[in-house]
């Protein structure tokens, strides 16, 4: 068996010299006996090297001892080699978009159908209008197809029901409309705020979430130690995100089963939330808040205040809606007892974010591996226990307020620190170096591994998005429910299309 | 449980704003650029900043001491705030060293060129395509005294050249001449919309999504997102159009009944953005179609995409139109 490496300060970047390589049989060995005592997979793809071969690289998450754990392997793509979704089924993405991407093939891959369908596929005659759809021969059973154009203004993903009567027995998600070669692109340019605003662009819900992970990739691997304030901004930034979304999750929830007052009073303290956001750095949605390096738009005074008063009322008026809508017989009669996702499902998945706690996992990366300012907040996860759609409403409802809070304390702290540095977009790399950005968005874990070659530039940027894991577990949640129940169940994940397809 | 209700009420009011076209944006917004002539800033540029590579080269940042690097104060001086704080008149009491300045700003100029993420300035002649810009704002920092970013949001054209700004562009209006005749006649009282997403990345969708909520109301001049192409009058396009999304795309346009218009919303769709040279994103839909709007922005702001409608379809904010 094979030791893999353990990382801990992720500001440092890892030689590539330094990380431990085995043949695949031994690292497959390894893999089954990590992710047997609880490890899970963060990332995990592999490159082409020289003459065919092809190098793995794992990324584990220890939430024991807050530590990353990684190895790499040598694959040859001579032979089919074992898969790992065979046993953990958490990994079917990855073991997917290798098999769809590189000439390895696994011998016991289930499910061993594209995943993305991006540009670069081997099987070229593989296409969104031939997805192998599973089905169900039978005639009391029916199938409806939905996608990949949607009746609301939502990205395109193509989703297959079986149905019996009303009740559907099972769901496939068939997704990659939406891949537009990011990974390709960020590689392409030596450009960093090209590359910057590549990272925000991979889900513009999550800009700040995935341009902080990119900006926290690129400072390890340039080496540069970012201010305690910067820290706090980003921190502040993240949360004001989150807050964000999640008010548009529960007005978006309450508009899906005609509940008016929720949802136009949700839409109506999203916008004070946003245009804070914009009065801080001039963009509704955060985008060039969060740089390499340092920050265009350093906290001010009247930023403090501004944000300060307009969340301090967002989170009154929002405990008022949650008020109301705990007391609403009819909200709680649709929300509750539906789209359970039970907690063992949850983890058989490796389901991650708001999602895995409404299950009762405990996955939050701003507790179990700490970044930014979030060491000092002390952030206690919610977490709730039926994994129905009230679980995930109630995940929302209960981290809006948290999240103003944090936002509160970080305001706090943010005059007594130094000012912010500037951003910085030339700064060398490491060579042949290997960084990981870690960033609990408000979809969930959000993981950049980004590998230099010996001339110091990007070589390898690989991108994660919570929703890769966590589209199976809307697919397990709508079993056994009404079809008419999709949308919320969809609403009360609400993955994205474009993080997932890249 | 009304007690609950009337509470919600009591705490948001009238959240509406009632009078769309007097809305304004923050400064700090960036909207609608505006472009100086290289030729004129020319002298104050050489008092201000003695090598244009030296700043462009270390991010136009003149303060930064980090690595105890201290920069020259020579350097140019801070856009930050947006404000211009080197004007032609001001800084030109050394006129001296003229033999420089063209090479100065050449260099300077292909300094912005190279910069842009998306390639929309051209350094020769100095020109900015609003079609490819992404309104980050790193030009204007580098070179405040050559870019600006106002906080105009009314961007929406139907000529596609009007988005290629130059210096004296004061605005971006709608060309009234080029709309198409049935446009103004059959979608000047009411407007369905279909909306495709193509490789978008979700924030245009959402600010779409915003333009009808209970803020803008958009809904209040007969205009509206529908489920089904079959429903609607037009089809706007957010993302650049990925190669995966290019036949569903084209089906649901269509699906759409004559007479019908074609929106292009964000700069991605306007121009594939980002992603205009990956491999992976398919356009041949919009070489043979002509888009009626386009709607520059990143995300593109609800009122860009609100005035910019109301424009094309002939409709004014104040008088509603009976006549029939």
């Amino acid at each position: 068996m094979q030791q893999f490496l353990t990382y801990t300060d992720r500001s440092c970047p890892i030689r590539l010299a330094e990380l431990p390589h085995a043949e695949y049989t031994a690292f497959f060995e390894t893999m089954q006996t990590y992710l047997a005592s609880g490890l899970r997979c963060a990332h995990y793809f592999a490159t082409p090297d020289h003459g065919g071969a092809y190098t793995i690289y794992a990324v584990l998450l220890d939430d024991e001892t807050h530590s990353v754990r990684i190895g790499t392997a040598t694959a040859v793509a001579a032979a089919p080699i074992p898969s790992l979704t065979a046993i953990y089924p958490a990994m079917h993405p990855f073991e997917r978009a290798i098999a769809e991407t590189t000439t390895i093939r696994y011998a016991d891959l289930p499910w061993d159908k594209p995943l993305r369908l991006p540009y670069d596929r081997t099987d070229r005659s593989q296409n969104p209008f031939n997805y192998p759809f599973y089905s169900i021969e039978g005639e009391a059973l029916h199938e409806v197809h939905v996608g990949p154009i949607h009746a609301g203004i939502i990205e395109p993903g193509s989703f297959r029901f079986i149905c019996n009567g009303e009740r559907v027995l099972h769901l496939e998600i068939a997704l990659g409309f939406q891949h537009r070669g990011i990974e390709h692109l960020m590689t392409a340019t030596d450009n960093r705020l090209r590359q910057a605003m590549l990272a925000e662009a991979i889900a513009g819900d999550s800009s700040v979430s995935h341009g902080r992970t990119f900006a926290a990739t690129i400072d390890a691997l340039a080496g540069v130690q970012t201010s305690p304030r910067l820290a706090i901004e980003r921190t502040i930034a993240l949360e004001m995100e989150r807050v964000a979304m999640h008010l548009a999750d529960t007005g978006a929830l309450c508009g899906d089963i005609g509940y008016q007052l929720g949802q136009v009073a949700c839409e109506a303290l999203r916008t004070i939330t946003i245009n804070t956001t914009q009065r801080w750095c001039g963009n509704r949605f955060g985008k060039g808040l969060v740089r390499p390096g340092g920050s265009y738009f350093p906290i001010t005074a009247a930023t403090v205040e501004s944000i300060r008063t307009q969340m301090s009322d967002v989170k009154r008026r929002y405990l008022e809606i949650v008020n109301n809508l705990h007391a609403t017989p009819s909200v709680l009669a649709r929300f509750e007892d539906c789209g359970h996702l039970e907690m063992i499902q949850a983890e058989a998945i490796g389901a991650v974010g708001p999602a895995a706690r409404a299950s009762g996992l405990l996955r939050d990366l701003r507790s179990t591996h700490p970044f930014e300012a979030y060491a000092d907040l002390a952030h206690e996860p919610v977490t709730e226990t039926t994994g129905d759609v009230m679980a995930r409403l109630n995940i929302r409802c209960r981290e809006v307020p948290q999240s103003i809070d944090h936002i509160m304390t970080l305001l706090e702290r943010v005059t007594e620190t130094k000012p912010s540095e500037k951003p910085v977009f030339t700064q060398a790399l490491a060579p042949a170096s290997l960084a990981i950005g870690l960033t609990e968005g408000w979809r969930g874990e959000i993981c950049h591994v980004a590998i230099t070659d010996s001339d110091g530039r990007l070589a390898v940027y690989r991108i994660k998005d919570p929703s890769l894991h966590n589209w199976l577990g809307l697919a397990l949640a709508v079993r056994g429910e009404g079809i008419s129940d999709f949308p919320i169940c969809n609403k009360s994940f609400n993955l994205s299309y474009c993080g997932h397809d890249l | 449980m009304f007690r609950t209700k009337l509470r919600v009420l009591r705490s948001h009011g009238i959240q509406y704003i009632k009078h769309l076209d007097e809305a304004v944006l923050p400064e700090i917004f960036r909207g609608r650029p505006i472009l100086f002539d290289p030729e004129e800033t020319r002298a104050a540029h050489v008092a201000t900043v003695p090598d244009a590579t030296t700043h462009l080269a270390e991010n136009g940042d003149s303060k930064r001491t980090t690595d105890g690097r201290i920069a020259s104060q020579a350097e140019i001086p801070e856009g930050e705030t947006g404000k211009t704080t080197c004007f032609p008149e001001k800084h030109n009491n050394n006129g001296n060293s003229m033999p420089r300045t063209y090479d100065v700003i050449h260099r300077e100029l292909a300094g912005l060129e190279a910069l842009c993420p998306t390639g929309a300035i051209t350094a020769v002649p100095f020109s900015l395509d609003l079609g490819r810009c992404l309104f980050c704002g790193e030009c204007a920092r580098r070179a405040p005294h050559l870019v600006q970013f106002t906080n105009d949001y009314h961007m929406a054209t139907n000529d596609r050249l009007a988005l290629n700004i130059v210096p004296g562009t004061e605005s971006i209006k709608l060309d009234p001449d080029r709309v198409r005749r049935e446009i103004t006649r059959t979608f000047g009282h009411a407007l369905k919309l279909r909306e495709v997403c193509a490789g978008g990345e979700g924030s245009t969708e959402m600010e779409l999504g915003a333009s009808m909520n209970v803020n803008f109301d958009f809904g209040r001049y007969g205009i509206d997102f529908t489920a089904s192409p079959r429903h609607a009058d037009g089809l706007v396009i957010t993302g650049p159009i990925s190669a995966n999304m290019a036949r569903a795309l084209e089906i649901c346009y269509e699906a759409v009944a004559e007479p019908k218009i074609l929106i292009v919303a964000g700069t991605d769709a306007i121009s594939g953005g980002l992603f205009a040279n990956s491999p992976a994103i398919d356009r041949r839909f919009l070489d043979r179609v002509q888009p009626d709007l386009y709607l520059p922005g990143n995300p593109v702001h609800p009122l860009t995409f609100i005035h910019g409608v109301m424009a094309l379809t002939g409709r004014s904010f104040r008088k509603t139109n009976r006549k029939r």
